[in-house]
């Protein structure tokens, strides 16, 4: 008796004990625990996956991975990574390769801006598990005052000129933080801009898109909306839940914001804090471009999921990974959780259809979203990028170049960071 | 009047034994606390000493945590990265200017509360001494975390209370700016630590001689000349170990600034700066460096402190 339960703790050690793979999640609310557990009991006693948190923002959960995989720690199969990440990891040799079949399978009818996040030198180092991209969300009552016609594409110009006219509130984030980043790659993208044109391997190689005319152009606009009067007091501090917040406000007006806003709503609505009416006057629409004619480049957020390179069971792990993100999957984590799906056809789902009145809207902002600047620096190319480009009032068509000549120098270890 | 201590009691040799030579007493009494402190000494070296000497070793490669590899000596080239880099002053001077206006404001908070607690009535004096020591028993972090929610535009209370002030509005940004964040960071750390600074000013308090203070009063001197020429000298010490401990405690401040502001607006300290190359950047060689580089900082203060505290008793002794 004794020995039979220390067989089943022992995990992958004996023949007779099903694998465990153990599954580092960013912390949500409970929906990977809940695939993590249905893949298990699908895999007839294949492999047995057990979830573990990780610390709530990502920067944390980065830096957590990171330093248990420089250690070798074989511990972990799969992670739930941020976007942005998967290049730092693969470029270190952190990831195991993904087999070729796998990365067929998982690639097929999902978002290219998701695949694009999840390559690495020309190869799928990931598996896009969910999509993220922020929404232009209006009140249809202060777009109509303002005459502003939503059906149709809108810039930042005519926002910041709607809301002033209308005396309220354009919410962005202004923060020293990743959101920062959001906003302005998602407008050099849509300028027609790119924060790196080319990644090279070696931080010599790279070449940075910031001393070019898009780029100064989207700075322009950065500093136009900071300084307008349309923004909150405490723009420069302005997080998503402090935009989510005063776009619940009376005197809310635009806003540019993750999905998660509406279920927000809803819920606070359920609990009596908040009136019906707010959230019946919300509307969305694809996210604000920088000029007219332009496109609009909303920005891409969202989760990969990658096998370690020091799991003692990478196959099985790859296994695991393609029941985790079969559509069922993900449409039921996109219901259950609010956590956008990377596979296109799980928009036509009719569940998601009734939970999400946004559905297309979000699809459609996939189709366009661009991802952030894709580096195996990236923590150094978004702390070189904050330090100049905070306080975003204080942005002008210089601010790019300077920023390119630290994050060079910071790069080539010639300056703190 | 002169200031009031008790006569430096002189520390005489024992007569009977020879200079130079250990009795077997005290030989034996050697061997004892070696056995008795080495254990302890061991574990100190291990945990202590040899971090220290592999962050040395670390600080003179360029070594990023990702990229194994490439791992390359550099000598003291980081060290003149960081030392020639505006971004080091500047943290430095952040580091300094909270240190120097925490460990003030502190000190003259804390033996303020000191008084206040030796003086207390006896039948409330453990309460008073329980109430003052609450903010100390509180983790950093969750009081960081209570003063920023107590400034935040979003979730405050500080700017509705406060309106009347000039300055202070409904949509005063405390964490917008420079000095603003500094002010609400020095706040936190304040009201946090006044407390430790406190408990070792009143073990200092008690151990000024209630004589010299009868004797003062009968010559006449009045509170405050019994405050500074009586009570503050003789409790000098207590005084210069509270300060120097806040200050090596201040000088190396990381949980307020993380919490509030993570370094936005200038408000970078030097930990924080290491934190960033080491952990965040995973740049071992860089971070290791700036380690090194507080590290000596600490020491200084330490230093200069422990010099200038004899300095000052040595001075003492001339006066009279």
């Amino acid at each position: 008796m004794v020995a039979s339960t220390l067989a089943a703790c022992g995990g992958g050690g004996g023949d007779s004990a099903t694998p465990v793979l153990n599954w580092y999640i960013n912390p949500d609310s409970g929906g990977q625990a809940a695939i993590a557990e249905r893949c298990s009991a699908e895999s007839n006693g294949a492999y047995q996956i057990e979830v573990s948190q990780l610390p709530r923002d990502s920067p944390a959960q980065r830096e957590q991975l990171i330093r248990r995989l420089a250690a070798n720690d074989a511990s972990i199969d799969l992670m739930s990574l941020d976007v942005v990440f998967p290049p730092e990891f693969a470029q270190a040799d952190f990831l195991a390769p993904v087999p070729e079949d796998v990365a067929q399978e998982v690639t097929e009818g999902v978002f290219q801006g998701a695949v694009d996040s999840a390559t690495w030198n020309d190869e799928l180092v990931a598996v896009p598990f969910w999509s993220n991209t922020q929404l232009l969300w209006y009140r249809k009552s202060v777009a109509e005052a303002a005459g502003l016609d939503m059906s149709q594409p809108v810039t930042w110009d005519q926002l910041i000129e709607a809301a002033e006219g209308q005396g309220k509130l354009l919410s962005a984030q202004g923060r020293r933080s990743e959101s920062l980043m959001v906003w302005f790659n998602a407008m050099l993208e849509s300028a027609g801009g790119q924060y790196i044109e080319e990644s090279g391997e070696s931080p010599d190689d790279i070449q940075f898109g910031l001393s070019t005319p898009e780029a100064d152009r989207a700075s322009e606009v950065m500093a136009a909306v900071a300084n307008s009067s349309a923004v909150g007091a405490g723009f420069t501090t302005a997080s998503e839940d402090t935009s989510a917040t005063e776009f619940e406000s009376d005197d809310a007006g635009f806003m540019v914001n993750w999905p998660f806003v509406y279920a927000q709503a809803l819920s606070k609505v359920e609990a009596g804090t908040l009136d019906q009416s707010v959230p019946d006057d919300y509307g969305w629409a694809l996210y604000p471009a920088v000029d007219e004619g332009t496109p609009s480049a909303p920005p891409l957020g969202g989760i990969d999921i990658a096998v370690s390179a020091f799991s003692p069971n990478p196959d099985l792990a790859y296994e695991a990974v393609t029941c985790i993100v079969q559509d069922e999957n993900q449409a039921e984590y996109m219901v259950t959780n609010g956590n956008p799906a990377s596979s296109i056809a799980v928009y036509d789902d009719p569940e998601v259809q009734e939970a999400y009145p946004m559905a297309d809207t979000i699809r459609e902002s996939l189709e366009l979203a661009a991802s952030r600047p894709l580096t195996a620096y990236y923590s150094e190319v978004l702390g070189s990028f904050l330090r100049e480009f905070h306080p975003p009032g204080s942005v002008n068509d210089q601010t790019g170049e300077r920023t390119e000549t630290l994050t060079r120098a910071v790069l080539s270890g010639e300056q703190l960071l | 009047m002169t200031q009031t201590t008790l006569p430096p009691v002189e520390k005489t040799q024992p007569v009977s034994s020879p200079r130079g030579t250990i009795s077997d007493r005290s030989r034996a009494e050697r061997k004892l606390g070696w056995l008795l402190a080495g254990p302890a000494f061991l574990v100190m070296l291990l945990v202590t000493a040899y971090p220290i000497v592999q962050a040395v070793y670390y600080s003179l490669f360029s070594y990023r945590l990702t990229d194994p590899e490439n791992r390359s000596f550099e000598g003291l080239g980081n060290y003149w990265v960081i030392l020639t880099d505006a971004v080091w002053w500047q943290s430095i001077l952040v580091t300094v200017i909270i240190t120097v206006i925490t460990v003030a404001v502190e000190l003259v908070l804390g033996f303020a509360l000191a008084m206040v607690m030796a003086k207390a009535l006896s039948s409330i004096r453990p309460v008073v001494r329980a109430a003052i020591l609450i903010p100390y028993a509180v983790i950093t972090v969750v009081s960081a975390f209570a003063w920023a929610f107590a400034f935040r535009i979003s979730t405050g209370f500080v700017n509705t209370w406060f309106a009347w002030l000039p300055g202070v509005s409904d949509t005063t940004d405390w964490f917008g700016g420079q000095a603003s964040s500094l002010f609400v960071i020095c706040i936190a750390e304040i009201w946090k630590t006044t407390p430790f600074i406190s408990l070792l000013l009143l073990a200092g308090l008690a151990q000024v001689p209630d004589v010299l203070q009868e004797a003062a009063k009968v010559d006449g001197a009045t509170a405050w000349q019994r405050l500074w020429k009586v009570t503050i000298p003789n409790m000098k010490a207590a005084i210069m170990v509270a300060l120097l401990f806040r200050t090596l405690d201040a000088f190396r401040i990381f949980d307020s600034i993380f919490i509030m502001t993570a370094g936005a607006n200038n408000t970078e300290s030097v930990s924080f700066l290491a934190y960033r190359q080491t952990i965040s950047r995973v740049e071992i060689g860089l971070g290791s460096a700036v380690s090194v580089l507080l590290f000596l900082s600490v020491v200084l203060i330490a230093f200069s402190f422990i010099k200038g505290f004899r300095v000052d008793l040595a001075q003492a002794r001339g006066d009279r």
